[in-house]
C-alpha cells in the first residue's frame, strides 16, 4: 500500500474473529475498537499513552490502544479484555482481584489486567518490586495499587504452586 | 484528543518510503513506534498531511554484530534491545537504560530509530548513542550517509536529519576491553522521562559522561577521571527550570546522580 490514503482497508483477527472494515486513516486502535467493534472494555483516558486504560494485546504483546492506528492493525491480531475474559485466560486473575478488592471504580481494570498477564507471562515468580515497575505504565486512583500488586502476587505463588502457567 | 486528518501510506521498502518523503517533503512525517509521535498528533502539536509507515519494512529491524560494531537498526523495538543477548554482551550500556526507557506496553512498541530521530533531550537511547560515540546511517534520494552521534544531535527535537531522509541504523563500536559503563536516571515515576539522566562510558584512563534531561541536547563530558567530571557539572551544565524540577535542583540532582553513578563505573 504505497499511495497515502485517508482511508484505509483493514482486515484483522480480534478474539479470534476475523473483521474486515475501512476506516479512517486517523482513527485510533483503541477508538476502532469501542466505536466500529463495540468492544467497550478497552477504555480510552489520557490519550496520549500515559494512564494505560488502553492496553491491548497485538501479536502477542501488549501496546497502547490509543499509539497505534486502526490502519496499523492490518493483518494483525487483536485480543481485548473481552477475549481474555471468555477464554478464560485471566479467570484466576479476576478472582484474585475481586478477593483482594483491587479495583474500585473499575475504569483502570482492563488495562492493568491486560498489564498483569503478560507480567506473569514474562515473569511468572516476580517480586513485589517487580510487579509495581511493570505496572508503572497503568495509572489506577482509587486502589493505591496495594492491593493490585496483593493480587497479583497470589497468582502468580497459585501459578507456580501448580508448576505452570 | 484525536490526532488529525491524515493519508496513511505503508511503503513495504526503503526505497518506497524515500520515494514518498521526497514526494511530500515538509507535508510528511515518518511513523516508527508511534510512541511520541501519536502524542505529539493527539495534542496537534504536528499535523503531518501524509504519515509514512514505516513498520512493515523488514529490512529495517534487528541487532547485527560483526567484528566491528553493533548495528542496531532503526525499526529495532526497544522490547528487542531490552532482551539481546547480543546487546547486554556488546553494549551494556543500552541494556542498563532499557528499563528506564518508558513501560513495557511502550517499549513493545516504540523503536530505536524512532527515539534517536525524535531528539527528545530527555530521552535514553540518544545519551547512550553519544556517549558510545556511536555513528548513524542515513539513507536520501542520494544514497547513504554517515553522521558520528556527536554531530547528530542539533538541539531540542532537532537532529541532523534533512528532508526526504529516513535513519537506517545507529552502529556502536564493539566494547574495548578495560572499558565499563554504568547508567542511571531519575524520575518522578518509573519509566517516566528523565528529570535527570547520566549514561557514563570510560576506563582507568578516561571518562565520558552523558547527561540528558538538562538542556536542549544530551550533554558530553569528557575527563580523565571521574573526580574531573564531577568538577564540571558546575559550568558545563546549564539545565532549565521545567514542569518536574527548578533548574538549581536538576543541577543538584545532576551531581548526586553523577556521583553515584560515576561511582559505580570506577568501582
Amino acid at each position: 500500500m504505497n499511495a497515502p490514503l485517508e482511508t484505509v482497508e483493514i482486515e484483522a483477527t480480534v478474539n479470534g474473529e476475523r473483521v474486515k472494515r475501512s476506516v479512517p486513516a486517523r482513527q485510533n486502535l483503541a477508538d476502532f475498537l469501542r466505536h466500529e467493534l463495540e468492544l467497550t472494555g478497552t477504555h480510552v483516558g489520557c490519550e496520549h499513552g500515559v494512564c494505560g486504560a488502553c492496553t491491548v494485546r497485538v501479536d502477542g504483546e501488549i501496546v497502547r490502544g490509543c499509539l497505534m492506528f486502526a490502519a496499523q492493525a492490518d493483518g494483525c491480531k487483536v485480543d481485548t479484555i473481552e477475549g481474555l475474559s471468555d477464554s478464560r485466560e485471566i479467570e484466576e486473575l479476576q478472582s484474585a482481584f475481586v478477593l483482594t478488592n483491587a479495583l474500585q471504580c473499575g475504569f483502570c481494570t482492563p488495562g492493568v489486567l491486560m498489564a498483569a498477564q503478560a507480567l506473569l507471562r514474562d515473569l511468572p515468580n516476580p517480586s513485589r518490586e517487580q510487579i509495581r515497575e511493570y505496572l508503572s505504565g497503568n495509572y489506577c486512583r482509587c486502589t493505591g495499587y496495594q492491593a493490585i500488586v496483593d493480587a497479583i502476587e497470589a497468582v502468580a505463588k497459585t501459578r507456580q504452586a501448580r508448576g505452570n502457567r | 484528543m484525536k490526532a488529525p486528518r491524515f493519508a496513511y501510506a505503508r511503503p513495504a521498502s526503503v526505497a518506497e518510503a524515500l520515494a514518498l518523503l521526497d514526494k511530500h517533503r515538509d507535508d510528511a512525517r515518518v511513523l516508527a513506534g508511534g510512541q511520541s509521535l501519536v502524542p505529539m498528533l493527539n495534542f496537534r502539536l504536528a499535523a503531518p498531511k501524509v504519515l509514512v509507515d514505516i513498520n512493515r519494512i523488514a529490512a529495517l529491524a534487528g541487532i547485527k554484530v560483526t567484528k566491528t560494531h553493533v548495528r542496531i537498526g532503526a525499526l529495532t523495538r526497544h522490547a528487542e534491545i531490552e532482551r539481546s543477548a547480543d546487546i547486554a554482551r556488546h553494549l551494556p550500556l543500552v541494556a542498563a537504560a532499557m528499563p528506564h526507557v518508558a513501560h513495557p506496553a511502550i517499549r513493545n512498541r516504540g523503536t530505536f530509530g524512532g527515539s534517536c530521530a525524535l531528539g527528545d533531550p530527555a530521552a535514553e537511547l540518544p545519551a547512550c548513542a553519544l556517549a558510545l560515540e556511536a555513528t548513524f546511517v542515513v539513507a536520501g534520494k542520494k544514497g547513504e550517509r554517515r553522521i558520528a552521534a556527536e554531530d547528530f544531535f542539533k538541539g531540542l527535537y532537532a537532529t541532523a536529519l534533512k528532508g526526504g531522509e529516513l535513519l537506517i541504523a545507529a552502529e556502536f563500536p564493539l566494547a574495548r576491553p578495560g572499558y565499563a559503563s554504568a547508567f542511571g536516571e531519575l524520575a518522578r515515576r518509573h519509566g517516566d522521562y528523565a528529570m535527570v539522566g547520566v549514561a557514563a562510558h570510560g576506563s582507568g584512563k578516561s571518562v565520558r559522561a552523558v547527561f540528558f534531561g538538562v538542556g536542549d541536547r544530551p550533554v558530553a563530558l569528557e575527563a580523565e577521571n571521574a573526580g574531573g567530571i564531577l568538577s564540571k557539572l558546575d559550568t558545563d551544565l546549564e539545565p532549565r527550570g521545567d514542569l518536574h524540577a527548578s533548574a538549581a535542583m536538576k543541577l543538584h540532582l545532576a551531581k548526586v546522580l553523577a556521583g553515584r553513578v560515576l561511582g559505580e563505573l570506577t568501582a
